[in-house]
């Protein structure tokens, strides 16, 4: 028997993440907001689970679910931390609302005027960690892109705390 | 219930036009970098599926998604450290009263 991505999970995940996103639209207090966007990123590292991509969903955890809510939470406690701030006046702007709706409706017409004929079927190999990492430090694989990522990190690192210090302007 | 690819296409389709419109629509810098952050989990949904539907032995489509997620961090990172840079001069965050370069 073929496998299959369980239907019932993958609409529970959909429904939370897009569920999710539209209440991090509307949260007019943008405390709230951010834990919605942590609510999103919970619900899509469940949605890589299901496709098998356990590192993944584990990164998209400790680096999403942590560590970017955390930066979130810090710079709107600095930014915005009068109550006056954080609370948003309601926001609705038509002419984005028009031009996402254009943009999805087209988006959802390609899918269905092209269809993905190959990959209806779910393959039956399933990618385990220990290939991931062996083709990630590999030579012939990514370990070239995966020096130059880390140097990327460092590179902004250096550049956040370079812009965030106490200067004499 | 089989689930195929095109589900998760269109899921990732929706986010990204609920982020679209994030970005698009909101005042507060800190909202639209949460909005630039709901677009590239989109963009991750979207390479994840792919690359368990149409390359499960390569794995291209996790490799993207690992480099796609350092960029975004060091994106938040930054972007987050230029807000803070940018409160610390104006004295407030909002997009509508970045207005010294105006002309």
């Amino acid at each position: 028997m073929a496998p299959t991505v369980s239907g019932v999970a993958f609409a529970i995940l959909a429904a939370l993440c897009v569920g999710g996103a539209v209440g991090m639209l509307v949260a007019r207090n943008i405390v709230h907001a951010a834990f919605w966007l942590l609510e999103v990123t919970i619900a899509s590292a469940g949605l890589f689970l299901l496709l098998d991509a356990d590192y993944v969903a584990i990164v998209q955890l400790l680096v999403y679910a942590v560590a970017v809510a955390i930066l979130m939470i810090f710079s709107i406690m600095i930014t915005l931390r009068r109550i006056e701030d954080a609370v948003r006046p309601r926001d609705f702007s038509a002419v984005a609302a028009a031009l996402s709706t254009v943009f999805c409706a087209s988006m959802l017409w390609v899918l269905r005027a092209f269809p993905q004929a190959p990959s209806q079927e779910l393959p039956a190999v399933a990618p385990d960690v220990a290939a991931l990492g062996k083709l990630l430090f590999s030579a012939q694989g990514w370990s070239l892109p995966f020096e130059i990522a880390s140097l990327i990190l460092t590179a902004a690192l250096v550049g956040a705390v370079w812009w965030t210090k106490e200067g004499d302007e | 219930m089989r689930v195929g690819v095109e589900p998760f296409l269109m899921l990732a389709a929706v986010l990204f036009s609920l982020g679209l419109y994030g970005a698009l629509s909101k005042k507060a810098t800190v909202q639209l970098l949460m909005s630039l952050e709901l677009m590239s989990i989109a963009v991750n949904i979207n390479l994840v599926a792919l690359s368990r539907f149409v390359t499960p032995q390569t794995m291209e489509g996790l490799f993207f998604a690992i480099f796609t997620m350092v960029v975004s961090a060091a994106e938040i990172g930054l972007g987050l450290g230029l807000v803070l840079a940018i409160y610390r001069q104006a004295r407030t965050s909002e997009v509508t009263n970045l207005t010294e370069l105006k002309g």
